[in-house]
């Protein structure tokens, strides 16, 4: 089990390094992970995996219902969402199956709602229901006036994005995969890979770099496709908000584009988002006052007493949006390179997927996986809210006190989590990482009561 | 468990302690303070300077807390720390948790004294990008009194009011520099005296009439900008932001029981409310003296 975060990087060739440790080069990862005769790595230019696009989603498991039917991305997203939800059951990472309204505001969209259940049809997806002003009220009391109708699609979820990516790292590195941090591809050549840390040799490379894949594409000689970020600021409100709504309350795209949703979260707070604004820049993840002024309108319209709640957080991500309508997955065996380009705002959900089709392609293209075993099952501590917290379980604290020895007050996260989170297979290398993985810090006083103590704990550890 | 005490305290800060404290003294039987962190004191824990206690005997901080809890002690109090109050097991019921394990504590009156804190920047609103040396003032004198933690070497205080020149004086105290304090009133919201000494003795300037419009830097804290009410816009380059005052309660409790909170009282019979919760910012001994009167409050028949 190796996890590098400095130092010189092993001079043995490897036989696959994929790029990038985001939920889909952690997946991929993982999928290689089944093969024992394959040396496999993944570098990350952070200090941490998924602190990319992966940390900044709106945490939903789509079904795929509204995808392009026909497309790679429909395909994938369809069974990603399947895969993703029994790996989350036998894992341990959280998702509610809540469901999800498309919630109609005018005539044109009210019209659109038809449309929408066949689009949802030809994605192979039949559960749709078109909910009538007095039942959609009835399910969500909270809603502010004038919506007209509703679009119901039960089998959206909201999912825990961190632990997700989390899992499928751990997963990859205990079973042999090495994982090398703040170790940046600067240069990419031909079975070798120049970075901020010195070469790598290898065979393949799987291009998995996010927002970055087509830079890395075009020292390959590639000009398929430019990434253009499009970022979506998100704000998080209070748990005090979570009563007020049941489902994702998503918007009906039309013509004039599309809107933001209210969606809970696995946490208990409630997400408000995304905006979706082109930029050129790669590292724009700001948020913006007039981003949170038009959510705050837009949101005021859907949950008006969502407005009245403290707002816990506001962050912001970006898509790795392209100049297609679909995902740019392409092997090119002449160079035993593929890039996994376009994974745009649903790679989330279709990562399970994406993996499997990406190792899928490598045989024919030149790759021998060998042979092929199942992985071991990897149990993640529970961040979520459906689900007993450790504070919750008498058992655990009898057997160990420091599950009833609470840390951070507002998340309820007991110094045991934290200290098993600080000592797990790859731990976190800064307070943000430990706070993905535990909730450490992030509740509604953003460290004002134990952000010291939390602080004192990651340093006792590191050292 | 179901445990029964006569009356059970949530928060040993100088509101909770000084209630207790009384309650005992005047025979109202078993009197149980709950606090979740460590240690007893609640915020006068981490205020490193003086300014409390009596005219007569002043104290720092961590004196006047090791006071109160002393004093609730050898009244017959019993205080016990590193146990969360988490919510209602009925009207004059709370599920606790701690160490031990998980406890109900029913009582014939309850005292919410759960205090206040300072909004953090989020909920402020306040744009930009997310790095590292964002602060609070009571995050920041927990990182330096408590820990002795170092902060960043160039720091900006958010605010002018009392408790933003304590920050300032914590800043200074772990080694760094104060770039400026910045409110968006229209002069410093502390005595004179306070601001000028800060502004002229220690060259702190102090921009009066502008708003932080966004944090700046990736990883760590690289500047903000702000924003003055003409609408010109200037860059403070820093690496330490404390945002501070701006109180808002501590009410997770409260909520969860659907209560309103009043001076002394909440909407529930045998349920009291004393100390920030019910006015966030007041000082350290009005909290106090609101104990003293909840404690008057839960004894009249
Ligand atoms: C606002 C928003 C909302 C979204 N909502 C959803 C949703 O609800 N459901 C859903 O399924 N999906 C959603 N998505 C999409 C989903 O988040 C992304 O598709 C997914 O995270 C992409 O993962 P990735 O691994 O491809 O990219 P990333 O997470 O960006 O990972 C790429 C990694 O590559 C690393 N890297 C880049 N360049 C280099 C280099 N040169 N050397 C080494 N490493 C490098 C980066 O540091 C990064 O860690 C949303 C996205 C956004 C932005
Ligand atoms: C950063 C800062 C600096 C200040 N500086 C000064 C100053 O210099 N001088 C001055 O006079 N005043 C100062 N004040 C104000 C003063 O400290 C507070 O008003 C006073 O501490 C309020 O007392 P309290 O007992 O109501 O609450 P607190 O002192 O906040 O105590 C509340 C206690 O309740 C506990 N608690 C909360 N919820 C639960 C739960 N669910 N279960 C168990 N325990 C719980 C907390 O852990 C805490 O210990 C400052 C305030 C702050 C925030």
């Amino acid at each position: 089990m190796t996890v590098t975060t400095h130092g010189p990087l092993p001079d043995t060739p490897y036989d696959v390094i994929v790029i990038g440790a985001g939920v889909v080069g952690s997946a991929i990862a993982r999928a290689l992970a089944r093969h024992p005769r394959l040396r496999t790595a993944v570098v990350e230019a952070q200090d941490d995996m998924g602190q990319g696009s992966s940390k900044a989603n709106t945490a939903i498991l789509h079904t795929g219902f509204d995808a392009v039917p026909g497309s790679l991305e429909a395909r994938l997203v369809r069974e990603g969402s399947r895969q993703l939800a029994d790996y989350a059951a036998e894992s341990g990472i959280p998702v509610e199956p809540v469901g999800a309204l498309l919630v109609a505001w005018d005539e044109e969209q009210r019209a659109a709602l038809p449309r929408l259940a066949e689009k949802a049809e030809r994605n192979d997806y039949k559960e749709t229901r078109l909910l009538e002003a007095a039942e959609l009220y009835d399910r969500e009391p909270h809603l502010g006036p004038g919506a007209l109708g509703a679009l119901h699609v039960p089998g959206e979820s909201i999912i825990c994005p961190w632990t997700t990516t989390v899992a499928y790292a751990t997963q990859a590195v205990r079973h042999g995969v090495d994982l090398h941090l703040n170790c940046r591809v600067e240069k990419l050549s031909q079975g070798l890979l120049s970075t901020n840390r010195g070469a790598l040799h290898t065979r393949w490379i799987i291009n998995a770099a996010g927002l970055h894949t087509d830079t890395l594409d075009r020292d390959l000689g590639h000009d398929d496709f430019t990434v253009t970020p499009r970022r979506g600021q998100l704000i998080v409100f209070d748990k005090f908000a979570r009563a007020l709504v049941r489902h994702i309350l998503l918007p009906v795209p039309t013509a004039l584009g599309k809107g933001v949703l209210v969606a809970p979260t696995v946490y208990g707070n409630v997400l408000l988002g995304p905006t979706a604004e082109d930029l050129d820049d790669k590292r724009a993840t700001q948020s913006t006052a007039d981003g949170l002024t038009r959510l705050r309108e837009q949101g005021r319209r859907i949950l008006p007493e969502l407005l009245d709640e403290e707002v816990t957080a506001v962050y912001a991500g970006l898509r790795a949006a392209t100049e297609y309508d679909d995902y740019r997955i392409t092997a090119h065996p002449e160079q035993a390179y593929l890039t996994v380009g376009g994974i745009r705002s649903t790679g989330l959900t279709a990562s399970l997927a994406i993996a499997e089709y990406v190792i899928g392609q490598l045989p024919a293209n030149g790759l021998e996986l060998g042979p092929s075993r199942e992985l071991e099952r990897v149990r993640m501590p529970n961040l979520g809210e459906a689900s007993p917290r450790p504070y919750q379980r008498p058992d655990l604290i009898a057997a160990d006190p420091d599950y009833g020895t609470l840390v951070c007050h507002c998340e309820r996260v007991s110094r045991g989590e934290i200290r098993d989170a600080l000592a797990s297979a790859i731990p976190p290398g800064s307070l943000d990482g430990l706070r993905r993985r535990t909730r450490a810090r992030g509740g509604r006083c953003q460290g004002f009561y134990c952000g010291a103590a939390v602080r004192q704990l990651f340093e006792e550890a590191r050292g | 468990m179901t445990r029964q005490v006569d009356v059970l305290v949530v928060g040993a800060g100088p509101a909770g302690l000084t209630a207790a404290a009384r309650l005992a003294a005047s025979g109202a039987g078993r009197v149980e303070v709950l606090d979740r962190e460590q240690q007893a004191g609640g915020v006068p824990r981490h205020c490193a300077h003086g300014g409390f206690g009596s005219w007569r005997r002043p104290l720092t901080g961590p004196a006047y807390a090791r006071r109160l809890v002393e004093t609730a002690l050898s009244a017959g109090a019993v205080v016990r720390t590193g146990v969360t109050a988490l919510d209602w097991a009925g009207p004059l019921a709370l599920h606790t948790v701690g160490p031990g394990g998980p406890e109900t504590i029913e009582a014939r009156a309850i005292v919410l004294a759960t205090g206040a804190r300072e909004r953090p920047r989020a909920a402020r609103l306040v744009p930009g990008t997310r790095p590292a040396g964002v602060y609070t003032t009571g995050e920041l004198q927990q990182a330096v009194h408590l820990f002795g933690q170092r902060i960043g070497t160039r720091a900006v205080i958010v605010g002018a009011e009392p408790v933003s020149y304590r920050a300032a004086d914590t800043v200074r105290a772990s080694g760094a520099e104060v770039v400026a304090l910045v409110t968006e009133a229209e002069r410093a919201q502390a005595s004179l005296v306070r601001a000028q000494d800060a502004r002229l003795r220690r060259r702190v300037p102090l921009l009066t009439g502008a708003t932080v419009a966004e944090l700046l830097g990736h990883g760590r804290l690289s500047g903000i900008r702000v924003r003055r009410r003409d609408g010109r816009t200037a860059e403070l380059a820093c690496d330490t932001v404390v945002f501070t005052g701006d109180f808002v309660p501590e009410n997770e409790l409260a909520r969860r029981g659907g209560l309103t909170v009043d001076a002394g009282t909440t909407s529930r019979p045998g349920v009291f409310a004393a100390g920030g919760l019910t006015r966030p910012g007041e000082s350290a001994a009005r909290a106090a003296r609101a104990g003293v009167q909840v404690a008057a409050a839960v004894m009249r028949p």
